[in-house]
C-alpha cells in the first residue's frame, strides 16, 4: 500500500492522528483506515462493526474489532477512553445520531466525523431542476437502497455543534481529489470534522 | 486452500500427580489425589515451547479431540479443526485437550477408584469446579514443561474453562478463545441440568450412586441427555433436520417412536449411556452450575490484562443467548483487554459450535496465525 492510492479521506484522518494514539472506530467496515493508522502510526487501534462479512476481513488483517452496531457499543468504556473516536461515514447511518455523538464525545478525547454533503452543488441542481433525490459521489445510492439515515450539510453540522456546546476544533472539506477552500457547503462532496465536548 | 489431513492414528496418554500428602485443594474444602488426568497432544512442541494451544472439551467430551482410535471408525470430537492444515493447524502448534476431572474418558472421577476404600468413588467423590477443573489441568500443563500458553479454547463448557484459565492464569495464556459460553450459568441453564440431575436420581437403578458392578441407571441417564439434545438445537435446525417426518407410513397409534425426532432423542441418549457415566454427568453439571466469573472476578479491576481475546456467538444458540457472549465481551471493554467479538449467523443453535466449522476456521486460523507471530497491529 502506497500512500497516493490511499482514499483522501483516510489520508487526512491518518494526518491527524498522533502516532502512538489509542483510537476507536465506529463502523470501521473491512477496517482499512484502522490498519493504516496501526501499521503506518503505531496506533493502538480498536473497531466496531455491524456486518459479519467484514468482521472476517478485520480478522484477517490482525485487528480487534467487535460485532455490533454502533448505537449500543460504548457504554461500557469509561470517560476518555480513547485519543480518538473516529464516525467516518457512519454518523449518518446510525439511528440515535445525538446519542452516539454524546457518547462519542464523552468515551474520546476527540471525535473526528467524516459526512457527505447533502448540500453539495450537484446535489442543489439536481432537486432543483430534476426534482429527483440526489446522487453524487459522495451519496452513490438511490432513494430505495441508501443505508443513509440521515442527510445533513456541513452548515446543518455547524449548526448542530453549536447548539449542542461541542467545539470544533479543525474542519477539512473534501472534493473529488482535493480539499475545497472556498464555499465547502456548496463545493466539497464530504467534510471531515474533529470535535470536543467542550466541558 | 490449504490442503487438509487428518491426523491418522492417535493415542490417549495418561499423568497421575497429587499423589497424598500432596492432594489437590478443592474448591468446596475438600482434598483429591491422586488424581490421573488422560490426555492426547497433536502435532510439535517448538523449541521455545511457544506454540502450545489447549483445547477444552465440553460436557460430554473426552480428551480424544482429534486423529483416529486404532480400530475406529469415527474421529476425535473436534477433528475438523484440529489437523494438518486446519483450524488449530499441528504443522504449526502443539495441540493438548485432556479429559476434565470428574469425568469418566481416564481423567479421575465418580466411577474411578477411591484409594481409600478400593472401590469406585461413587457419592463419596468431591464436588468439584470448573476452577478444580483448571486447576488439574494446570499440572498437565506444568508437566508437559509449558509456561505459556499460546492459547486456550472450547466451546460450552470448555469455553468456561478457557474464561477460568483467564481468571487463575492470566500470566499464562496469551490468548483465549471462549465459544459459545457464559460468564455465569443463568437460572435457565441450572434449570435444565437439575432436571437431567433429576432424571438420573429418580432412576431406581441409580442405588445412590453405588451402581458400579450392577449397571447404570440408563434410562435416567437417557432421559437426561435427551433433554441435553433438545436445548443444543433450535427450532429451525429440528425443523430442517425432523420435520414432522414419520418413520414407518403410517401413524401407529400406539405410544411408539412415530416420529423421526423420537427417534433421533432415543438413539442418542441409548448410545450416551453406552459411552458416559451417570455419576459423571452429575458432578459435572453441578459445576458447571457453580460457575461464575462475572463482577470483576475475570479480570480484576486492577489489572491490565495482557491476553488477547476472541469472543465468538451462535445468533440461533437459545441455550448460551447471545447476551451471554455479549456481557463477557462488556467485562472486556471496561478493562481495555484487546478482544474481537463475532456473532456467527447459524441455525444450528448451541450445536453450531461444533458444526459451523469454515466460519470458526476462518476466524480462529487468522487470529492465532497473528497472535503466533506476535504482529499486533494494536
Amino acid at each position: 500500500m502506497t500512500f497516493n492510492t490511499v482514499r483522501l479521506d483516510h489520508k487526512i484522518i491518518y494526518q491527524i492522528v498522533e502516532p502512538g494514539s489509542r483510537v476507536l472506530d465506529l463502523g470501521c467496515g473491512e477496517g482499512d483506515l484502522i490498519y493504516f493508522l496501526a501499521k503506518e502510526k503505531g496506533a493502538r487501534v480498536q473497531g466496531i462493526e455491524l456486518s459479519e462479512e467484514a468482521i472476517y476481513r478485520c480478522v484477517e488483517k490482525g485487528l480487534s474489532v467487535f460485532h455490533s452496531d454502533i448505537d449500543s457499543g460504548l457504554i461500557e468504556y469509561p470517560d476518555k477512553s480513547f485519543d480518538y473516536v473516529i464516525l467516518n461515514q457512519s454518523m449518518q447511518e446510525t439511528k440515535k445520531v445525538d446519542f452516539v455523538l454524546k457518547e462519542a464525545l464523552r468515551v474520546g478525547k476527540k471525535v473526528i466525523v467524516g459526512f457527505p454533503n447533502f448540500a453539495y452543488v450537484s446535489a442543489r441542481l439536481r432537486l432543483f431542476f430534476s426534482g429527483e433525490t440526489p446522487v453524487t459521489p459522495s451519496l452513490p445510492y438511490r432513494w430505495y437502497n441508501t443505508p443513509n439515515l440521515h442527510f445533513l450539510s456541513i452548515s446543518d453540522f455547524r449548526n448542530f455543534c453549536e447548539e449542542k456546546n461541542v467545539r470544533i476544533l479543525n474542519t477539512y472539506y473534501l472534493g473529488r481529489r482535493h480539499l475545497v477552500r472556498i464555499w465547502p457547503n456548496l463545493f466539497a462532496l464530504s467534510a471531515i470534522f474533529v470535535i470536543q465536548s467542550s466541558s | 486452500m490449504d490442503k487438509k489431513k487428518s491426523l491418522g492414528n492417535v493415542e490417549t496418554q495418561y499423568v497421575t500427580f497429587a499423589a497424598p500428602p500432596q492432594e489437590l485443594l478443592l474448591e468446596g474444602g475438600q482434598k483429591l489425589g491422586p488424581i490421573t488426568l488422560a490426555y492426547e497432544t497433536y502435532g510439535r512442541l517448538d523449541a521455545e515451547k511457544g506454540n502450545a494451544v489447549l483445547i477444552c472439551h465440553a460436557l460430554s467430551g473426552d480428551a480424544h479431540a482429534a486423529g483416529l482410535h486404532q480400530g475406529d471408525e469415527d474421529p476425535g470430537w473436534w477433528d475438523a479443526m484440529i489437523g494438518p492444515g486446519k483450524a488449530f493447524d499441528t504443522d504449526k502448534y502443539f495441540v493438548i485437550c485432556s479429559n476434565v476431572i470428574g469425568g469418566c474418558k481416564g481423567s479421575t472421577g465418580p466411577s474411578s477408584l477411591n484409594p481409600a476404600t478400593g472401590r469406585p468413588y461413587g457419592l463419596d467423590f468431591p464436588i468439584i469446579t470448573i476452577g478444580d477443573m483448571v486447576n488439574a489441568q494446570r499440572y498437565l500443563i506444568d508437566h508437559l514443561g509449558i509456561g505459556r500458553l499460546l492459547c486456550v479454547c472450547g466451546g460450552s463448557m470448555g469455553g468456561m474453562q478457557v474464561l477460568q484459565w483467564v481468571a487463575s492464569y492470566p500470566e499464562r495464556v496469551r490468548c483465549a478463545i471462549p465459544i459459545a459460553t457464559a460468564l455465569k450459568h443463568s437460572p435457565q441453564q441450572i434449570a435444565f441440568d437439575e432436571v437431567g440431575r433429576q432424571a438420573v436420581m429418580a432412576d431406581p437403578e441409580w442405588r445412590e450412586g453405588a451402581y458400579y458392578g450392577q449397571g447404570q441407571p440408563e434410562r435416567g441417564l437417557a432421559v437426561a441427555r435427551m433433554i441435553g439434545h433438545i436445548t443444543y438445537m433450535s427450532d429451525k435446525s429440528m425443523e430442517e433436520k425432523f420435520s414432522r417426518r414419520l418413520k414407518e407410513k403410517e401413524f401407529s397409534f400406539q405410544f411408539k417412536t412415530d416420529f423421526e425426532v423420537e427417534g433421533y432423542l432415543r438413539y442418542r441418549g441409548d448410545n450416551f449411556v453406552k459411552r458416559f457415566d451417570a455419576n459423571s454427568y452429575l458432578y459435572i453439571t453441578k459445576a458447571m452450575d457453580y460457575f461464575d466469573v462475572s463482577a470483576g472476578k475475570l479480570i480484576p479491576a486492577e489489572r491490565r490484562p495482557d491476553t488477547r481475546f476472541l469472543v465468538i456467538a451462535f445468533r440461533s444458540d437459545w441455550l448460551y443467548p447471545l447476551y451471554q457472549s455479549q456481557e463477557i465481551v462488556r467485562q472486556l471493554k471496561r478493562r481495555h483487554a484487546d478482544a474481537t467479538y463475532c456473532e456467527i449467523d447459524s441455525t444450528y443453535g448451541h450445536d453450531a459450535f461444533l458444526l459451523e466449522i469454515e466460519e470458526e476456521t476462518h476466524l480462529i486460523k487468522h487470529f492465532l496465525d497473528k497472535t503466533y507471530k506476535g504482529y499486533n497491529v494494536r
